[in-house]
């Protein structure tokens, strides 16, 4: 008997210390108040404007990362009950489907909406609210291109022909979001059907030696020559790529070391949004934040901090983005009630194509 | 009855009184009850029983599959591979490492164990800076065969994933099977040459064997790490290839598929628990009591040509491919960009963009230490615990069945599947007293889960080749039990309770079996800062996370010669 009182006694004294030290303090009409927000891992933005918007209205923010954009997402339906944040920004138009079924997202109906574009505003009942966009599009080394006299690549029906044969490296759609993205151009510019399916396309891909890594980190750092020890000229990456190349490298470029493909239907346009959390306790606090984080001061930190571009179109563009940043006019369009549906089939055929 | 009988009895009676029960054991199985088992039955009950109750179709789809059973066929036979190759190149290393004095000795033992913390995409690009097709090995051979195209292949294959389960796990080789090795008696192995057997013999028949636990304990473990592994085989296996693992993590993160996943951690954590059970049944077995030497008798400087030659001819495979990629690191991490020089160095410490998320060096630094030290002294008292009530005490070494089957529980979360465990955090975890979703605490708590079994696996053999007699004599000669502990088993341990304190850092620092669902980002550490500059395009981001990397690599070789240093009591030399 006394062995298990001494047990029960441990149990109770682990959970004890197991228990926030200082519990939070009950909300106070003075004290700052907390809003928390989940996003994925590349989120960033400056000091000054997170403090911006503390001091304004009185609060502190907290950010709390866990994972890419499809895992913070599942974080958040998975404890709709509970919730996690106040909101939650970084979905993006590859997950949003899936976001708005479960149904964890309250609707808000932002006055800031009229600065943003029409086409960026995907969800009519505003549970969803774009805050900027990137194009993912093939990259080249201009060096490379120069040396070996190969004119860069133009469309991507050029990545097939011969000449093209093993300079190619994409990231892998079922582990990468660049990846997912590329796939996702192809599926809107060659279609599902007809004489010459995306998959007849990667099937020649494949035949022309593609590398496929796991994410965008190895295919940049890996294999691209530009930026490796690697021997793959053209590499899946983002249209914002080369000004952030000129902007980290802190030289002063005539052009960028390294050019985009921008052909109508080569890139995939991610556009990402926030949304208020159900269940959340500070919802006026969360209103202010997405009114804070469609206006100029956050949206013009968003290029150096982030790499996209802000989704306001007042929003002027640091000199670096809007000197060397090509925006493709047409990318590819695939409806995202359709992406959530065929996500796992089209991922699973085209492993079967490009891998197997 | 035989006098030595009785004193046998006496004695085992003595020291059965408080260590031998099972209360020790209470605080570490609450310590897994709580943060291993209540998370992951939450998980596992939400993903195969949404309704309550439970729904069998994805088990259906499972079985009905033969796509699943040749990942689980592919899982399987290339753990196993890369389990033999590991042992293949550690036995060498563990025995010099144990038998021989040379010069940067320690300096190299904890060299070898840097690979264990290093990001997995580091690794990828220090693979591919030495076996890419413009890498060193390549550039090399096309010199000097004078060829066009580079001659060697390893982007995506399996020699890739096998070399790096190697780079990987061959310290586990080298430091668990060396300990025992250290205080193994020389005399034995002496005296079966005396009567004929020649070397080979010698070494089968009496060394091997004796050496059977920790052997068998390190490619346990190895085969289990090779078994759930997941960035390596994702990385550097190009997608050609899929574990258990990256078929779970792809399934829960991209496609929410609970049921299928859960399934499939199941099926994961079911194998490593058949595997766990038949190997404490054989482990028990095996054990000996032996007579240890002090490793002042054991070890010796190598005398002849011949025996200098045979240390470096043993060491050479491993050290290189254990070093080289570390080499190739710190060596891209000064060269890489028009800069180059300490200039990345540098650039670590400003923060040009304000950005909120910038992780100073310092900062970076004290927090993994900071969560290190936490793992490594709950999985230390932890393990200590658990490990003292598995071997038992004095004469009765035969345990009752519920104590050994806490061999193979406290072996469970390394067969787990760390995404699936991390939304079991999220789900299980969140209401108070135990809130602990967004707290940092929850880190060193789900590091130590990864840690302990090291330091159970580590500690166990050396707690179990005590002789009973010595701790017999002490408890007849009136020293009550923990005084029994303090004199006679610390001592004897202690070296294998600094390997476990080595390995627990290093799960730590290295964050490894922790997802990116574990990261705090008030708390940055090493790793983190890593992914952040890894994260984003530009060269200097990309010199910055190898000098970053370089600076981890050095604070873990420090750390593991502080640790190497610090010894219990006075008898250090065992």
């Amino acid at each position: 008997m006394r062995k298990h009182v001494i047990g029960i006694v441990l149990l109770v004294l682990l959970l004890a210390a197991c228990a926030p030290s200082t519990p939070a303090p009950p909300p106070t009409p003075t004290g700052p108040r907390t809003l928390t927000i989940m996003t994925h891992d590349s989120f960033d933005i400056s000091e000054e404007t997170i403090a911006a918007f503390e001091e304004a209205n009185n609060a502190q923010v907290e950010i709390f990362k866990a994972g890419d954009a499809g895992l913070v997402l599942n974080q958040a339906i998975l404890s709709a009950e509970n919730p996690l944040a106040d909101l939650l920004y970084g979905v993006d138009n590859t997950l949003m489907s899936r976001g708005l079924e479960a149904g964890i997202f309250e609707p808000y109906e932002s006055p800031l909406l009229a600065q943003t574009p029409d086409h960026l505003e995907l969800d009519p009942e505003h549970r969803l609210l774009p805050v900027d966009y990137g194009d993912v599009c093939l990259n080249y080394d201009k060096g490379w291109f120069a040396e070996a006299g190969l004119e860069p690549p133009a469309t991507l029906e050029d990545l097939v022909k011969p000449e093209y044969a093993g300079l190619t490296v994409v990231e892998n759609p079922a582990s990468s979001s660049p990846g997912l993205a590329f796939m996702l151009a192809t599926i809107g510019h060659f279609g599902l059907e007809g004489d010459y399916t995306w998959l007849d396309y990667w099937a020649d891909l494949r035949a022309n030696d593609v590398l496929v890594t796991d994410g965008w980190e190895d295919a940049y750092w890996g294999h691209f020559t530009y930026a490796s020890d690697g021997d793959r000229p053209i590499v899946v990456s983002y249209a914002s790529s080369p000004p952030v190349e000129i902007y980290f490298s802190g030289e002063d470029f005539e052009e960028a070391p390294t050019g985009v493909v921008v052909a109508d239907g080569s890139c995939f346009r991610q556009i990402e949004f926030v949304g208020i959390l159900k269940g959340t306790q500070n919802r006026d606090l969360a209103e202010a934040w997405v009114d804070f984080m469609l206006g100029r001061t956050f949206q013009e930190d968003i290029p150096l901090h982030m790499f996209v571009f802000p989704a306001n179109e007042n929003a002027a563009l640091p000199e670096v983005f809007a000197r060397f940043a090509l925006i493709p006019e047409h990318p590819a369009q695939v409806d995202p009630a359709d992406i959530e549906a065929n996500r796992e089939a089209w991922v699973e055929q085209w492993t079967e194509t490009v891998l197997r | 009855m035989s006098p030595r009988k009785w004193v046998s009895g006496q004695a085992g009676r003595l020291l059965r009184l408080p260590l031998a029960h099972l209360p020790l054991a209470y605080l570490p199985l609450a310590y897994l009850l709580l943060f291993y088992f209540y998370p992951l039955a939450s998980i596992l009950a939400l993903s195969l029983a949404p309704q309550g109750w439970p729904d069998l179709t994805s088990l259906a789809r499972l079985v009905g599959s033969s796509y699943y059973l040749d990942i689980f066929w592919f899982t399987t036979w290339q753990a196993a591979l890369s389990t033999l190759l590991t042992v293949a190149l550690g036995m060498p290393g563990a025995y010099v490492f144990a038998r021989y004095r040379f010069p940067a000795r320690s300096l190299l033992e904890a060299l070898i164990t840097v690979p264990f913390v290093l990001p997995t995409v580091v690794v990828a690009v220090a693979f591919t800076a030495l076996l890419g097709p413009r890498g060193w090995l390549n550039a090399t051979l096309m010199r000097l065969l004078g060829l066009e195209r580079p001659p060697l292949d390893v982007q995506g294959t399996l020699t890739a994933i096998l070399l790096a389960h190697v780079f990987y796990n061959a310290v586990l080789v080298v430091r668990m099977v060396g300990t025992q090795w250290a205080n193994l008696d020389p005399a034995l192995a002496e005296a079966a040459r005396m009567l004929g057997a020649g070397r080979l013999r010698a070494f089968r028949e009496v060394t091997l064997p004796l050496l059977g636990p920790s052997l068998g304990a390190a490619a346990l473990l190895t085969f289990i790490f090779c078994f759930t592994s997941f960035g390596v085989v994702l990385i550097l296996g190009g997608g050609h290839y899929a574990t258990l693992e990256v078929e779970i993590y792809y399934r829960t993160t991209r496609l929410l598929d609970l049921p299928l996943a859960a399934t499939l951690a199941l099926v994961q954590i079911v194998v490593v628990f058949g595997l766990m059970t038949a190997y404490t049944r054989i482990q028990a077995r095996l054990a000996v009591p032996q007579p240890l030497r002090p490793r002042r008798v054991t070890q010796r400087r190598p005398r002849a040509v011949g025996e200098w030659a045979l240390l470096v001819a043993a060491l050479i495979p491993l050290l290189l491919l254990l070093l080289s990629p570390l080499a190739a690191l710190a060596e891209r991490s000064l060269t890489v960009g028009e800069v180059g020089g300490p200039a990345h160095y540098r650039a670590l410490f400003a923060n040009p963009r304000g950005s909120i998320f910038y992780v100073p060096p310092v900062a970076a630094v004290r927090n993994s230490l900071l969560f290190a030290l936490a793992t490594v002294g709950l999985s230390v008292t932890l393990g200590m615990m658990v490990a003292v009530t598995i071997a038992g005490r004095g004469a009765m070494k035969s345990r009752p069945r519920r104590v050994r089957l806490m061999d193979p529980l406290f072996m469970l979360p390394l067969g787990t599947s760390a995404v699936t465990l991390g939304l079991g955090y999220i789900v299980a975890l969140d209401e108070p007293p135990l809130n602990l979703r967004t707290s940092p605490v929850l880190i060193v708590l789900a590091h130590t889960l990864v840690a302990l079994p090291f330091v159970v696996r580590s500690v166990l053999p050396a707690l179990r080749s005590i002789q009973p007699q010595l701790q017999e004599a002490a408890a007849v000669l009136g020293a009550p039990p923990w005084r029994v502990f303090r004199e006679i088993d610390l001592p004897i341990v202690a070296r294998a309770v600094a390997v476990g304190a080595v390995f627990a850092f290093t799960i730590s620092m290295g964050e490894f079996g922790a997802t990116s669902l574990l990261v705090r980002p008030q708390f940055p550490t090493l790793p983190v800062a890593i992914y952040r500059l890894l994260g984003q395009p530009g060269v200097t981001n990309y010199g910055q996370a190898l000098a970053m990397s370089t600076l981890l690599m050095l604070v873990c070789t420090a750390g593991f010669l502080l640790i190497e240093r610090f010894r219990v009591g006075e008898t250090g030399e065992f």
